[in-house]
């Protein structure tokens, strides 16, 4: 099992040993002192380094989320990473991703479409980490045109959701065909399925090639 | 600012508004590092400065995004239209209540939210404390039924101006329905025909599509006389041909937002084809969207 990055702790939380960030509560999350339980159920990224998967994070780092959503699990990575710009095209989501970042000095929200990397990189900087959680067709494409935002060394953390390529697919052929595609611009280092915490996901580490 | 500025060039420090702007409808080509040339142009004096301006700025650019988007008419025409099926839904379930309640206590008890208006109009002498409640329960059924009727009257009140020629069309309850169903009337506008033809049937085409069902023929749009009026044999057909035009309507209405009348006199002339009420005219009208691909149908309307 690999380390996991400053800032993130397995503390205890009603006798069970759960992940944790500091930070203001955001979704109801069960805390402890400023520590809040990071539901592995509920945040792809919690189940990738709840399963132990080398997701090369050690805290600190600037971070380009895609797909922030609500703001569930951008709020975990803004509690243990440095600047942490944060896309959700949705509206109704937005409004929930701006109460988890206001407390959060370096959580910055951009009502933006994560396919339009032209349209925010006039506010986003070069990062270390990209995040990628997008419900939509093309999440390869996504990452393929978002690679640009990435340092040399950087890494790519992706959940690929098998449903949103095609419902009607088998989940690994469709896996299979995203990382090929992925392929042409990143170097896959580890991917894994991310049951039992999410049905038909597969995690995935990469790094610029 | 050109496409090698970031959001903060030229901008003066203390114009809010503008950063907002910039945030919002700026662009790059690339990402530069922007925390440190803001710090070199003298915007902040450092990185930490340049951070706590970016937070502000975001937070406000997506706060405007969000507050224009979700105040935009047809987003608030899906909340009356969907509170008014909520509200017809629990009056009918309530009413239900009422019902049976009732049946226990009077010989002449009826059913439904007509009931429930009529036990909520008595007045009632009784001292009975069950009596009370029950007719307490009425009167807030009848409440409901009443708050359903006035979002109904919005909801026709307002589809007309949102989208005038799916309105004319569909008429306002299901024009704001099939918005409300496919989140807006801009993801309306570029949905396939096959698709708004079957919205509402999501269970049934998602059956098909795993290859436990066959297709289905009609979602919400069944709701339309042209469809619900047609003969069953037909109805597949007739769907075809409405869902082909709402289409166009909803695109008309997004795009260009004129009142286009012709598009309704097309349909009538579709559907009476299909129906079979014509001998000739309706052919050569058609726009691809109703040819018939499968053959079901119009034939019999061609050739009689």
């Amino acid at each position: 099992m690999s380390d996991l990055p400053t800032g993130v702790e397995r503390r205890e939380f009603d006798g069970v040993e759960r992940l944790a960030t500091r930070g203001e509560p955001v979704y109801g999350e069960p805390t402890d002192g400023e520590w809040r339980a990071w539901n592995p159920d509920r945040s792809k990224l919690g189940a990738m380094l709840e399963l132990g998967m080398d997701t090369g994070l050690v805290g600190g780092e600037t971070v380009l989320y895609l797909g922030a959503a609500s703001g569930t699990t951008a709020s975990h990575v803004a509690d243990f990473a440095g600047p942490t710009y944060a896309v959700e095209f949705a509206a109704r989501p937005v409004r929930d991703l701006l109460d988890a970042a206001e407390p959060r000095s370096n959580l910055f929200p951009l009502l933006k479409d994560a396919r339009k990397p032209e349209t925010y990189a006039h506010v986003v900087e070069p990062v270390d980490v990209i995040v990628q959680d997008v419900a939509t067709r093309g999440q390869a494409a996504v990452a393929t045109t978002n690679a640009q935002f990435l340092g040399e060394d950087g890494r790519l953390l992706l959940a690929i959701k098998a449903r949103s390529e095609d419902v009607t697919r088998d989940p690994s052929a469709v896996f299979e065909d995203v990382c090929a595609e992925l392929e042409s611009t990143y170097e896959i280092l580890e991917t894994e399925r991310l049951s039992p915490h999410h049905d038909d996901h597969l995690g995935v580490v990469a790094t610029p090639r | 600012m050109t496409e090698h500025d970031g959001w903060f060039a030229g901008l003066d420090p203390d114009d809010a508004d503008a950063a907002v702007d910039r945030i919002r409808d700026g662009s790059a080509e690339a990402a530069r590092d922007w925390p440190g040339r803001a710090v070199s142009s003298g915007l902040a004096a450092d990185t930490d400065e340049y951070y706590e301006r970016l937070h502000e700025a975001t937070i406000a650019a997506a706060r405007a995004g969000v507050h224009e988007r979700e105040r935009a008419d047809d987003k608030q025409l899906i909340h009356a239209v969907r509170a008014m099926d909520d509200c017809e839904r629990t009056a009918n379930e309530l009413a239900e209540r009422v019902a049976e309640w009732a049946g226990t206590r009077y010989e002449d008890a009826g059913t439904g939210v007509d009931y429930a208006r009529e036990l909520a109009a008595d007045d009632d002498e009784s001292t009975d404390p069950s009596a009370a409640q029950l007719h307490a329960l009425a009167e807030r059924t009848a409440a409901l039924a009443d708050e359903a009727d006035e979002l109904r009257r919005y909801v026709e009140e307002t589809t007309p101006t949102v989208a005038p020629n799916l309105a004319a069309m569909a008429g306002p309850v299901l024009a704001a329905r099939l918005i409300s169903l496919s989140g807006g009337l801009d993801a309306l506008a570029k949905q396939p025909s096959s698709t708004v033809q079957v919205l509402g049937a999501e269970d049934a085409l998602f059956a098909h599509l795993r290859g436990a069902a066959p297709s289905p023929k009609h979602g919400v749009i069944f709701t339309h006389e042209y469809v619900r009026g047609t003969h069953p044999d037909k109805r597949g057909s007739a769907a075809r041909a409405l869902a082909g035009k709402l289409t166009i309507a909803a695109r008309v209405d997004h795009y260009s937002g004129d009142r286009k009348p012709e598009l309704d006199a097309e349909l009538d002339e579709r559907i009476a084809t299909i129906r079979g009420n014509v001998s000739e005219g309706g052919d050569g009208g058609g726009d691809g969207d109703d040819s018939d691909a499968d053959g079901d149908a119009t034939a019999g309307g061609d050739e009689s």
